[in-house]
C-alpha cells in the first residue's frame, strides 16, 4: 500500500550548484527506482540555520513529496546516513489533515507562480 | 468597621484585569493540521527563549498543543527554530 511522504533533508553549502542538482537527482530517481511517485519537489534554496550544524551557519533546504511503500523509507534514510553531503533529514508521513494541508499549499504555491511570471 | 474599608483609599485604583475569555485558535479557525515548515506560524508558541508556551497562556486545546509541540519540535530538528535564544521575535 502506497503511503505518502515528506521528507525535507539540508544539504551542506560547501556544495557548487552543480553538486547540489546531482544529489537532489540521485534521491529523487532512489525513489522512483524502488516503485514511488513524486508528488512534488520544492527547493528552498540557501537559508540561514537556526543554530550552527557541523559549524555551518546555512544550507540547501530541499522538500520532497512522495508516495512510496513503506519498506523503502529504511532504504531511504540509509541513504541519507551514508551521504555526508546531506547533513540533516526528517521524512514524515501525512495523514488525512496533511494531505489536505499540502495539496491547498501546492494550489497556494501555483497561484504565486501565476502572478510573479 | 464597615466604613473603614471604604476609608482605605487606594493611590491608583487597583486594575482588576477583566478575565478575557482564552479561546483554542485551532478550534476556532478549525485548522486541523500544524505545518512544521512554517517557523513564523510556530513562533506565536514561542517565547522569547524559543520555548513552548504552556496550554493555559495560549489556551490551546490539549490535542492541539501536542501537535504545535511535535511541529516545534520538528522544525528546530530542521533548524528552522532555534532551540535555545535570547531575543527572538
Amino acid at each position: 500500500m502506497l503511503n505518502q511522504y515528506e521528507t525535507v533533508f539540508i544539504l551542506t553549502p560547501v556544495l557548487s550548484d552543480v553538486q547540489v542538482k546531482e544529489t537532489v537527482e540521485k534521491f529523487k530517481n532512489l525513489i522512483l527506482q524502488f516503485g514511488g511517485e513524486m508528488l512534488n519537489e520544492e527547493n528552498w534554496g540557501l537559508k540561514k540555520l537556526a543554530y550552527p550544524i557541523q559549524n555551518k551557519t546555512t544550507g540547501f533546504y530541499t522538500l520532497f513529496e512522495f508516495k512510496a511503500n513503506p519498506t523503502f523509507i529504511e532504504k531511504l534514510e540509509i541513504e541519507f546516513r551514508r551521504d555526508e553531503k546531506a547533513i540533516r533529514f526528517l521524512t514524515f508521513r501525512l495523514d488525512k489533515h496533511a494531505i489536505a494541508y499540502s495539496e491547498r499549499r501546492k494550489s497556494k504555491n501555483t497561484k504565486t507562480e501565476e502572478k510573479e511570471n | 468597621m464597615s466604613q473603614n474599608s471604604s476609608e482605605i483609599r487606594y493611590l491608583t485604583p487597583p486594575s482588576v484585569e477583566v478575565k478575557k475569555k482564552k479561546y483554542c485558535r485551532f478550534k476556532k479557525n478549525k485548522i486541523k493540521y500544524v505545518d512544521y515548515k512554517d517557523p513564523n506560524f510556530l513562533k506565536k508558541f514561542l517565547n522569547e527563549q524559543g520555548k513552548i508556551l504552556p496550554r493555559r497562556l495560549t489556551g490551546t486545546s490539549l490535542k492541539y498543543q501536542r501537535k504545535v509541540a511535535t511541529a516545534v519540535k520538528r522544525a528546530r530538528h530542521l533548524a528552522l527554530l532555534p532551540y535555545v535564544t535570547d531575543m527572538m521575535k
